[in-house]
């Protein structure tokens, strides 16, 4: 396409209407009649053996349908999925433990649940839980990394002998030959401590057995409606046919709501197929806290060269990595860690080895970054560092350090996250660095700002970080096309959406693509229901890789549009226009048909069509990259704070790119 | 995150309000703003059996100035009034410069100057800027209505001399004398959340130039919200020096005795509170010279 009349402009967001009126389905908007509530017991205690469980009490209650403990399960109970087996590297050693739906024998971490209750009404299950009795034989909770590992360490998981979840090497070039004649080996120790997502939604499932259509709809808050559908199904014995997956808006995702098969995931829908009546669970934010996923425990112990210019000869990086309880997403965070970490430099020898560690903490999983920022702010602090060590500014020290704009597409010798080569397509790293030095004006604070401003009683300081994220993974997208007899254009993706516009970025794509007007394309993503394939919505991948798959199809039926249109006026399609939801004869201004007619010719009732012929404007397209995208930037601050002010910081000088 | 069944009153009158509460006393609890109660029921670390919606009470909210420059604050007046009231700014600046610091604007909309009080959270702000305001508080209960002096009302984590059958109405809070300066700092790892330490300050000062008296009410460092005594007399009849505001730190330093937490250790409160009552009985005083 040679222009775009919608693609890269700004435009109304297709869905705000919708969002800013309340009409806007969030999961606790869903409201079946004769509708359930479930609240889990949860343990309060990180690491426990349980010895007794007594609900005799709680289905006394009046109000209360149904309670289930582990055994209570059936065929369904037994360890999740392995959602992300761990990549092929060479030695790699990954021992898979996953979630279960509730604990039976032993509690793994604080919030794990062990009762689920079925009541009226959320509040009736909430006081049922009072009574439920739970015996717990409290044992020394693993919590700290170093300790994990040690002989005398509680051992998490039967059939381990350590708390040791996996190990993996991988390197380039030779570190210590790299390093036997460097000016300057910084060795620093960098610990990244633990975060949890905190989306404005919290996590949220509503289940209905239809048992005249032996049909289950699930509405989920999950960012993967398709893989879970398909797991699920797999799960109850149900063909995925039988089974719907509706994501339907949902306020965040951050990674925690990935395909992640939470045991209320699992059980809710379990229970509506028992009781045979609805049944909803919303996680309350105190559940939130320590039910869901969390990130980012991690220990560096980083060695890096440099020779007396600030360049780097190699970097020698050996890190625990904290993965919680289980270990459902394999690797990805702590893989993500290993290779973000090079960044946009230029590093000749690299030496990588990482201890993945089960502690009695919630589950690790991707949360915003998925482990990249912990290997940028080893690489980026030792920068730091440096630059104070070897006197050279720390714009300068990062400039002489970049790949150069030649140097692409470079193979770093590693296997990412995604199991292909960690392969940089493309930059060109400098332009944004000098730009983002000038916006804060680092010249001036380096030559002399940063001593006029103390001596003015204020501390002016300055930050800059550059770093490149691998983004855009496969395995692939899809996305079906369609042009309705009233001129509306119909997109369908698997892809969940938790807030990232993609009604409107989305139909941008396929506005151009068919020649629409943006604000009639209504797009639907996360719905098993109209799109049947697909992953999800996680590494920054929807616009990139779903994005794609939308232009494809919108280009084929654009080919379609063209084919019917010729056909229709008797020209050569290259005489067409398309634009604003019709066809033109370009030499002719006056002879055009809507994108609406054209559908109902596409669709003829009588008469005979071409052998072979599709009926309908409509096309469906996947997308599937070789590999990820690279993209790159640079984030730069400049911020003062005064004395015994360190909340006030003068807000003329905060300045950031 | 619901809270167990309770039973709920909304009394359209004091009155009325205070006949439920004699009537329940010891099972019922006030609900004003909510923004402490309603989070404790809803994790069940309270489960009062009734509550007393004093929400529809009109006549418990409104802030008047009396003839003398006093204030008269409706228990029920919300904090985000208080904070915008030009009255209150007038009359009693401390308390105008602590607002901002209680919580986010949309727990301010709901809070209430009396709830706040009466709820008696030792990492509150307003029980300690009413102990350096010197204020009053008007109680009323089956035998009619007293005033209890802000120095004799908080007993200990929660707990005031308010009796279970009454309830707290109104608040007095004198006008700033000429010549005074006041300052209000905490020390939070984010705002908004509930402050490591804190201290409000009042100084006075006569005509010779040196403090007349002074007040240092101390919010997180202690069972209660307390005032630190020997600090402030320190202070009196000095020209309030950098030095002496040292020495009042140092003082004050010495006379709480903070608990350590999973927020911060006893030391460091310790710390901050040396740190923060240097710097508010600078503020202050510079504020004093401020305004000529």
């Amino acid at each position: 396409m040679t222009d775009t009349p919608y693609f890269g402009r700004r435009v109304p967001r297709n869905e705000d209407a919708t969002l800013l009126t309340g009409r806007a389905q969030f999961i606790d908007d869903v409201d079946l009649p004769d509708m359930l509530h479930v609240a889990f017991w949860r343990s309060d205690f990180a690491h426990a053996r349980i010895t007794g469980v007594d609900l005799s009490a709680v289905r006394a209650r009046p109000d209360v349908v149904a309670a289930y403990v582990a055994d209570d399960l059936g065929d369904i109970w037994g360890p999740g999925p392995l959602l992300v087996p761990p990549p092929p590297i060479e030695d790699i050693v990954f021992h898979e433990r996953c979630q279960v739906p509730l604990a039976r024998d032993r509690v793994l971490h604080a919030g794990e649940p062990v009762v689920a209750i079925v009541a009226t009404s959320r509040y009736a299950a909430e006081d049922a839980l009072e009574d439920v009795r739970v015996d717990l034989e409290p044992i020394d909770a693993v919590v700290d990394l170093h300790a994990a590992l040690e002989q005398d360490a509680p051992v998490l998981h039967e059939g381990l002998d350590s708390n040791l979840a996996a190990h993996c090497v991988q390197q380039k070039g030779n570190y210590e030959e790299a390093s036997a004649n460097a000016e300057l080996v910084l060795e620093r120790r960098f610990h990244y401590d633990r975060g949890a997502s905190a989306a404005i939604e919290n996590r949220g499932v509503v289940a209905n057995w239809d048992d005249s259509n032996g049909k289950l709809t699930i509405w989920d808050t999950t960012q993967a409606p398709i893989p879970i559908r398909n797991g699920l199904a797999g799960l109850y014995g149900l063909a995925e046919r039988q089974v719907d997956v509706i994501a339907p808006f949902i306020g965040g995702g951050f990674g925690p709501k990935i395909m992640m098969f939470y045991p209320e995931e699992v059980v809710v829908p379990w229970i509506a197929m028992q009781l045979g009546r609805p049944v909803k669970w919303i996680e309350d934010r105190s559940e939130n806290f320590y039910a869901t996923t969390q990130e980012r425990s991690q220990i560096h112990d980083a060695k890096v060269a440099f020779d007396a210019d600030g360049r780097i000869l190699g970097v020698h990086d050996v890190f625990l990595h904290d993965t919680g309880a289980y270990d459902p997403y394999g690797l990805t965070v702590a893989i993500n860690a290993q290779c973000t970490l090079l960044g946009c430099y230029d590093v000749p020898a690299y030496y990588s080895e990482f201890t993945a560690v089960f502690t009695n903490r919630p589950i690790v999983t991707p949360v915003r970054g998925a482990g990249r920022q912990h290997g940028v702010f080893v690489m980026e602090r030792m920068l730091d560092l440096a630059a104070r060590e070897l006197d050279i500014d720390r714009v300068e020290i990062r400039r002489r350090n970049y790949l150069a704009p030649d140097d692409f597409p470079h193979d770093h010798g590693l296997v990412y996250q995604d199991f292909s080569s960690l392969t940089y397509d493309s930059g060109n790293y400098a332009p944004a660095l000098e730009r983002a030095a000038e916006m804060i004006d680092f010249p001036a604070w380096r030559d002399g700002g940063r001593e006029e401003a103390h001596a003015a009683g204020a501390h002016e300081g300055v930050g800059i970080v550059s770093y490149v994220e691998g983004t855009g993974i496969g395995p692939y997208e899809g996305a079906r096309v369609s042009i309705d007899p009233s001129g509306e254009v119909h997109v369908a993706t698997g892809v969940g959406t938790q807030g990232q516009g993609h009604y409107t970025t989305l139909a941008q794509i396929v506005a151009d693509a068919v020649g629409a007007d943006v604000a009639r394309v209504h797009v639907v993503t996360g719905d098993t229901r109209e799109f049947n394939w697909g992953t999800g919505t996680f590494a920054s991948r929807g616009a990139v890789v779903a994005g794609h798959a939308c232009h494809a199809a919108g280009m084929a039926v654009r080919e379609k549009i063209v084919e019917c249109a010729a056909t229709h006026f008797g020209v050569d399609g290259e005489s067409l226009e398309l634009g604003a939801g019709k066809v033109t004869v370009a030499a002719e201004p006056d002879r055009s048909i809507t994108l609406g007619d054209l559908a109902s010719l596409a669709n003829p009732l009588r008469g005979a069509v071409v052998p072979g012929t599709e009926p309908g404007l409509e096309a469906t397209a996947y997308f599937g990259p070789a590999r990820g995208a690279t993209a790159s930037g640079v984030h730069a601050m400049r911020d003062c704070c005064r004395p015994g002010d360190v909340r006030r910081a003068d807000p003329r000088l905060r300045c950031g790119a | 995150m619901k809270p167990p069944v309770f039973e709920y009153h909304a009394p359209g009158s004091t009155d009325e309000a205070l006949a439920l509460l004699g009537e329940h006393a010891w099972e019922a609890k006030i609900l004003a703003g909510g923004q402490s109660l309603v989070p404790a029921m809803n994790f069940r670390l309270a489960s009062p059996a009734i509550l007393i919606d004093i929400n529809g009470v009109d006549e418990l909210s409104g802030i008047e100035t009396a003839a003398d420059g006093s204030l008269r604050i409706g228990a029920m007046t919300r904090q985000n009034v208080v904070e915008s009231s030009d009255q209150v700014r007038a009359a009693a600046p401390l308390l105008h410069k602590a607002m901002p610091w209680i919580a986010h604007p949309q727990i301010r909309a709901r809070g209430t100057l009396g709830g706040s009080i009466a709820h008696a959270d030792p990492a509150a702000e307003l029980p300690a800027v009413m102990l350096a305001l010197g204020a009053e508080f008007h109680a009323r209960g089956p035998s009619g209505e007293r005033a209890i002096p802000a120095d004799e009302f908080f007993f200990g984590l929660l707990m005031t001399a308010l009796a279970p059958d009454e309830m707290l109405t109104a608040i007095s809070i004198p006008a700033q004398a000429p010549r005074s300066g006041t300052a209000f700092v905490e020390f939070a790892r984010r705002h908004g959340d509930y402050a490591l330490a804190g201290v409000a300050v009042t100084l006075t000062l006569g005509s010779d130039g040196t403090c007349e008296s002074a007040a240092l009410g101390l919010l997180s460092v202690s069972e209660a919200p307390m005032l630190a005594v020997q600090a402030a007399s320190a202070l009196v009849g000095t020209a309030v020096e950098l030095s002496d505001a040292e020495g009042a730190a140092e003082l004050a330093a010495g006379e709480i005795d903070p608990t350590g937490d999973l927020h911060a250790s006893a030391d460091y409160r310790r710390h901050l509170v040396r740190v923060l009552v240097r710097r508010a009985v600078v503020e202050a005083r510079a504020g004093i010279e401020d305004r000529g």
